[in-house]
């Protein structure tokens, strides 16, 4: 497309206030040519605004934003032909069929009537929605709902697609529907952008992510990178009887090398786990010490451990040295 | 976790995704008018899907025809007959102008929507979603004419300005209502809900439309109130529309119509597109 030598997104400084929030807080990112790019956050965290500002919805207040070198502001209308948005809300239209939104779509980049009905039988097929074409999309579930709103904005297939939150709600097979159409879609040659509140969908799907919270970019590297600087896992210890909790502390963490936590429940002891190979004797300790467990879990660093890292919140502060192989710090 | 995938109907679909994928046809961008009538048609589907919406302009007009002729009737022209000949043409008019307000609404909801952003995020001329919006509605307003025009007929309306004149009528009032409809598309921009819209809108139209020559003749009021109904636009429309219809037009009562019209659509369409663009 000899737009390889330019990255597909380019934003510096962006800010965005609503009030006295500013939801976007000086991000920068720079997106590759065709591959997916998480933007990896809780609710509020500002992902959303950004891929609207992105999107030419919402003006930035300050900070610039290229597509393809496209100005999002001074171009709008030049990024408009180049990028398709499918929102955390649905963005077709409930009223109407579903084979009715896609002519609707259709019609409105440019095709004729019949070239239009054509196109969106196509896609109606592809996306497994043949059946539902005649329905009213508010009949429809959840993850149809998705297919549908991500056909819509490959009408033409765009240069870029923003997917915001295309998961949030759906059941473990319309989430993996919905993963697979986005790795068709990369494969195709498409740039995706994709918001997520879970690690894990950043995980399967992104080649790079960047962490964001209250507006700001606090981490980005590539998934390996971000769970490399959080350890591997939380272990999550619960005791039969909460008095043995100091005890039981104590000798965790000699076994594992790292401070372990108290949980909120009395009973239960939180330890991020850089190395697994421990976790084995830590478990054999607890037991010679006469510890005795209710849970011994290992599990994948949720996003909330990822963020309770990255913010640096008190109860991290003496978590992994810092030598682990390199989270690059966003500037 | 992840790892594991419920079965799907993925390797089917997959296939035709991806042909579907590598049909990169680009047509030319939709011209301005034909992205206008695109959302022209979507509104009229709305209608298909959505037939609770043809109430409002069937049942409203239907019941004042019905109301004001034999309520009034008997009292100002000495029988329902002979008050219809002057009320009918007076009616559609505030059917019509009414159920403008409508536009206002059904706009004001759309643009809370998912899709709107879609419509936003196209390159596609902007001001087509609104002029669509527009154009469906003067399905609603042929909708409405038929019915008042069709009652009225039946309860023995005989316009001596004949099909020409009842249709020219029927033009004149609908141009008014299209240029009074940017007034409420105007508002919808920035009014938080439908309710306070639809509030807004009926405290500007019911004393517009009563207090107008519609049902009885300003000689009759007092003349503070005779002053206000000589320059409401309704009245003109109103004076208008009877001429057209008695087969007796006046050219001087249709430009003061015409001049109303384009100073609305000049003031607020305007407006409503400075609004409409800074909408996030």
């Amino acid at each position: 497309m000899g737009q390889n030598a330019v990255n597909a997104i380019e934003v510096e400084g962006l800010v965005k206030t609503f009030g006295r929030l500013r939801a976007v807080d000086g991000v920068d990112l720079s997106v590759p040519t065709g591959s997916v790019y998480g933007l990896l956050g809780p609710n509020g965290a500002g992902k959303t605004t950004t891929a609207r500002m992105l999107a030419t919805l919402t003006k930035p207040d300050a900070g610039t934003a290229r597509i393809y070198g496209h100005d999002v502001v001074q171009e709008a209308d030049t990024v408009r032909g180049l990028v398709s948005m499918t929102g955390q809300f649905a963005s077709v239209d409930e009223d109407i069929t579903g084979m009715e939104n896609l002519i609707l779509v259709s019609r409105l980049l440019g095709f004729g009537w019949r070239d239009a009905r054509e196109r969106a039988q196509e896609l109606l097929d592809a996306f497994g929605l043949e059946d539902a074409a005649d329905r009213q999309v508010k009949t429809f579930s959840g993850g149809m709902r998705r297919r549908l709103d991500i056909a819509a904005s490959i009408v033409i297939t765009p240069e870029i697609l923003f997917l915001d939150e295309p998961t949030t709600g759906l059941d473990p097979r319309s989430r993996n529907e919905v993963w697979d159409i986005v790795r068709a879609l990369v494969a195709s040659g498409t740039t995706v952008l994709l918001t997520t509140q879970y690690l894990d969908e950043a995980d399967q799907l992104a080649e790079r992510i960047a962490v964001i919270d209250h507006g700001k970019v606090i981490a980005e590297g590539t998934p390996s990178q971000l769970k490399a600087s959080i350890g591997a896992g939380t272990l999550t210890v619960r005791l039969r009887d909460p008095e043995q909790r100091p005890h039981a502390r104590h000798v965790l963490e000699q076994a594992l090398g790292v401070s372990v936590e108290m949980g909120s429940d009395p009973a239960s002891l939180l330890a991020r786990v850089g190395d697994t190979g421990n976790v084995a004797n830590a478990f054999s300790d607890l037991s010679q010490s006469g510890v005795e467990l209710t849970e011994f879990a290992l599990g994948q660093p949720s996003l909330d451990e990822v963020f309770l890292t990255l913010t640096g919140r008190p109860a991290e502060q003496d978590e992994q040295p810092a030598d682990q192989s390199g989270t690059e710090e966003a500037a | 976790m992840s790892t594991v995938s419920p079965a799907t109907d993925l390797p089917r679909i997959n296939g035709r995704l991806r042909s579907a994928l590598s049909a990169r046809s680009r047509p030319p961008r939709a011209n301005a008018v034909s992205a206008s009538v695109t959302f022209g048609w979507r509104a009229v589907l709305k209608l298909k899907h959505v037939p609770e919406q043809l109430f409002d302009v069937t049942m409203f007009p239907l019941m004042f025809v019905l109301m004001f002729t034999y309520l009034f009737g008997g009292a100002l022209e000495g029988s329902p007959r002979d008050y219809l000949q002057f009320l009918a043409p007076g009616i559609l008019v505030q059917s019509i102008v009414m159920i403008t307000i409508y536009t206002g609404t059904v706009l004001n909801n759309d643009l809370r929507k998912g899709v709107f952003d879609r419509f936003r995020s196209m390159p596609v001329w902007r001001p087509s979603f609104l002029v669509g919006a527009m154009l469906g509605d003067l399905l609603r307003y042929t909708i409405a004419a038929s019915v008042v025009l069709g009652v009225a007929l039946i309860l023995g309306f005989r316009p001596a300005g004949g099909v020409l004149g009842v249709i020219g009528g029927t033009l004149l009032v609908m141009l008014f209502a299209f240029s009074v409809s940017w007034i409420w598309t105007m508002l919808s921009m920035f009014m938080r809900t439908q309710e306070s819209l639809m509030f807004a809108s009926f405290l500007v139209m019911f004393p517009l439309t009563f207090v107008s020559n519609i049902f009885v003749r300003p000689e009759t009021m007092p003349s503070w109130l005779e002053s206000f109904v000589d320059i409401n636009p309704i009245s003109w429309l109103t004076t208008a529309t009877r001429g057209l219809m008695s087969g007796d037009p006046n050219a001087g009562d249709i430009g003061m119509v015409l001049i109303a019209s384009v100073a609305l659509v000049a003031v607020f369409g305007p407006l409503t597109m400075f609004f409409y663009n800074r909408k996030e």
